[in-house]
């Protein structure tokens, strides 16, 4: 039966180790033995308190799984408990290599925007381009991941807020170009 | 005599907890019998109560069929479709108020009043009228009170539209144990968890809603990825549309504008009603429509009516790609389409839901029930019967704070897993200040003007201190009910800090007490009268029973202290008769039940033997 408020740590709420390469199929499966355990459902007879600190420990869990099981959102998670600041930094999220072919993708999209047929066409091009970009980031995310799973180091951890901001930034483009497109 | 067995009731039983799905067009009560839910038929024999409240000049509302009948004959003292109302304040339903003949008070902003033969009524008041008809359909059925339910929601409904609800079950004297997504009770009564990881679509257009829900089964437990929806679409609509152009096509005929006699409006609109019901399974049919002695008959096709509705069927498909792309699955990744609501009935509807999601929808259960019979699973998971069961949902909307200028701070997403919970920490701006007033919205646009009030919380008695050192945290917890709950705590002292919530739409705490205490006593008096009149026909039966053996031959065999035990047990009984306890009715009926015993014995033998000597004998 259900005893006393969870812990506040996301990881130990599952009863795993910190670690940013989840299994998320065995995530899952905690998560609903859990839910089986502290759903506010399971003690509504019994009223009162015990229903109380279930819905309050059922709600911290719920938090848990969205955060964990979303790796973008689980990296973040572990970033801020390391003390980085997560914000975007504005200019310093573009990607270098990529200013050009931004700048150029803006234009195109205002001008899709006015209804411009050429310009949609290179929207889409553009599209295509930045959406296998965000596929070779996650990828290197994953490897990241393993890495500082091996080796708890800040430096890897730098990296990865750099990475993650990138990709924010590049998925900001992606939705507006999609957007465009409709 | 002692030929029934009389079930005395038990104190101490757990309460009994009914599903209930408050339905705009129609109602349902159901419940957990053994291991299947069962819908609870009402006195006419059908389990559907139109969601329909007549009040009559003298006497008590008239509820369900009859009230239905009303709407013809008094069409000024008839409310349907109530549940558009709910939660409501007038500005959100101008076009609802077009079509109602309803007369609207003045103070209707953030609750909507109905006045009707000078009193007013709020659509929680109207739903409780439909609820405390179920609860009584209900007792009637299983023979004990029932004062515990569940009842269901459109899953796109509101923190207002479910804490209306909520209240008419306060006021119907029902205590609301859980609000359940009705898409959501759809798929427990589909019982679909028996396939391992599946993933289910339940697409529910009812009366006045549409909701679309994308779940993922795993043993037992159903997990709800996403939901999506419009609280203002749904069979009303289609009805609204054809009744405009019927009431168009009239005019032309007949030369006469009807639009603004509501006898003629309330029977053109049933007309145009049945022959949409017909179009589901007929290709064509007739609007037959006779009033003041002159008849219009009007052919339609379903190619016409699908012409007709096919925007507001199209409406409905946004919502269904949304809510694939929140739940991120796509149609290919959708084991099981469900359909839910009467106006999944019409073809075209399922044609569409069909070329959507490429799967050919699940119809088995009838759409009018599925819901209440999921609402009596879920009653079942909280009384305890069910135990492999448990349903994982959402909030629909996303709840955010107001922040400068007017734009909104997100705290809870949508589609997240209720109960979900956000902490902020607030503080004072100028010197000394005393309160804080946060206003909570609910909606997926950045701006305040673009999302829904919520309510405004005032946090009271801040210690005065200079601007910025105060620490306030409050916790916002959206409950499993999707209802929202706050609390706040000042960090400094650790003490709990008073919270003061205006809620911008619907009733205030108090006025529900107050339509509670008005309505409990009636409630309560009404079941105690229907339990005694009962006990009160039981020894009725007895009695007359008794009365007949003491003219038989062998009354006469049982001892002085037998007959006189039998005399004393029917004096006993006629006392408690007059009174107004059902219990002391019941006792006095079994002492005297025991009292006959054995003269029952010997008259059954009596009859035993002389059926063997063939002879015949007067019952």
């Amino acid at each position: 039966m259900f005893s006393g408020p969870p812990p506040s740590d996301y990881f130990a709420i599952f009863g795993i180790e910190k670690k940013l390469a989840l299994d998320v199929e065995d995530l899952q499966r905690r998560f609903y033995a859990n839910s089986r355990e502290w759903h506010p459902d399971r003690h509504a007879r019994a009223g009162g308190e015990q229903l109380a600190s279930a819905e309050a420990a059922s709600a911290t869990l719920n938090d848990a799984w969205r955060v964990l099981r979303d790796p973008v959102a689980r990296a973040e998670y572990v970033l801020k408990g390391e003390g980085f600041d997560i914000g975007e930094q504005r200019g310093r999220d573009v990607p270098p290599e990529l200013l050009e072919e931004i700048f150029e993708l803006n234009i195109a999209l205002e001008e899709a925007r006015d209804g411009n047929a050429a310009a949609k066409a290179e929207v889409a091009r553009a599209l295509a381009k930045f959406e296998g970009l965000l596929g070779v980031l996650d990828s290197q995310r994953d490897r990241i991941f393993i890495e500082y799973d091996a080796a708890a180091d800040r430096e890897i951890l730098a990296s990865l807020r750099t990475l993650l901001n990138r990709r924010k930034y590049l998925q900001n483009l992606v939705r507006a170009a999609r957007a465009a497109l409709v | 005599m002692s030929l029934f067995q009389i079930d005395f009731g038990n104190e101490d039983k757990p309460h009994k907890v009914v599903g209930i799905d408050l339905g705009t067009t129609n109602s349902l009560v159901a419940f957990m019998d053994l291991t299947a839910p069962k819908v609870i038929p009402g006195t006419d024999g059908s389990p559907l109560v139109p969601s329909v409240v007549s009040i009559p000049e003298h006497g008590e509302p008239i509820v369900g069929a009859l009230a239905v009948k009303r709407l013809i004959t008094h069409p000024d003292r008839t409310i349907y479709s109530v549940k558009r109302l709910m939660g409501r304040g007038v500005s959100d339903v101008q076009d609802e108020l077009k079509l109602f003949p309803f007369q609207i008070a003045a103070g209707s902003e953030s609750v909507i009043q109905l006045s009707l033969g000078g009193k007013r009524f709020t659509p929680s008041g109207i739903s409780a009228h439909v609820l405390r008809q179920l609860k009584r359909n209900a007792e009637a059925y299983l023979g004990e009170p029932v004062d515990h339910a569940v009842i269901t929601v459109p899953a796109y409904f509101n923190d207002a539209q479910r804490q209306a609800t909520k209240d008419a079950g306060r006021i119907a004297g029902i205590q609301v144990m859980r609000l359940v997504n009705e898409p959501t009770a759809a798929a427990l009564a589909y019982g679909l968890d028996k396939r391992e990881n599946g993933i289910v679509a339940v697409y529910d257009l009812g009366g006045g809603t549409f909701d679309i829900s994308i779940l993922k089964l795993h043993d037992g437990i159903f997990e709800v990825l996403a939901t999506n929806g419009d609280t203002h679409l749904g069979g009303d609509d289609f009805d609204n549309l054809l009744l405009r152009v019927a009431l168009e096509d009239v005019a032309a005929e007949w030369g006469m504008d009807l639009s603004g006699d509501q006898v003629a409006v309330q029977t053109l609109r049933r007309a145009v009603i049945d022959a949409k019901h017909q179009l589901s399974t007929l290709a064509v049919t007739t609007i037959a429509f006779h009033y003041q002695g002159r008849s219009y008959r009007r052919e339609l096709t379903r190619d016409s009516l699908e012409k007709l509705i096919a925007p507001i069927v199209n409406r409905t498909l946004g919502p269904c790609r949304e809510c694939m792309a929140d739940a991120g699955v796509t149609p290919e990744e959708i084991d099981e389409v469900v359909l839910v609501g009467g106006s999944t009935r019409i073809p075209m509807v399922r044609q569409a839901v069909r070329a959507l999601f490429k799967a050919e929808p699940h119809t088995e259960l009838n759409p009018d029930e599925v819901v209440a019979l999921g609402a009596a699973v879920q009653a079942g998971i909280l009384s305890g019967h069910v135990h492999d069961k448990l349903l994982l949902d959402v909030t629909p909307l996303s709840l955010g704070i107001e922040t400068m200028g007017g734009v909104i701070s997100k705290l809870v997403h949508r589609n997240s897993t209720i109960p979900a919970t956000a902490s902020e920490t607030f503080t004072t701006a100028i010197d000394g200040q005393r309160n804080v007033l946060i206003h909570v919205v609910q909606g997926e646009r950045e701006m305040v003007r673009d999302c829904r009030s919520l309510a405004r919380f005032d946090l009271k008695d801040i210690d005065p201190l200079p601007a910025g050192m105060a620490k306030i945290e409050v916790r916002f917890l959206i409950d499993a009910n999707g209802i929202l709950n706050v609390t706040a705590k000042d960090l400094r002292t650790g003490k709990e800090q008073t919270v003061e919530v205006k809620p911008s739409y619907g009733l205030s705490d108090e006025q529900v007490e107050a339509m509670i205490l008005e309505s409990f006593a009636k409630a309560e008096e009404d079941f105690n009268e229907r339990q005694v009149r009962e006990a009160r026909v039981e020894a009725d039966r007895i009695l007359n029973a008794v009365d007949k053996a003491k003219g038989d031959d062998v009354y006469m065999e049982l001892s002085d202290e037998e007959r006189a035990l039998v005399d004393n047990s029917i004096a006993e009984l006629l006392l408690a008769y007059h009174g107004e306890n059902h219990h002391l009715i019941l006792d006095k009926l079994e002492a005297l039940n025991k009292a006959t015993m054995k003269l029952a014995e010997m008259m059954m033998n009596t009859a035993v033997r002389s059926a063997l000597k063939g002879t015949k004998i007067d019952a």
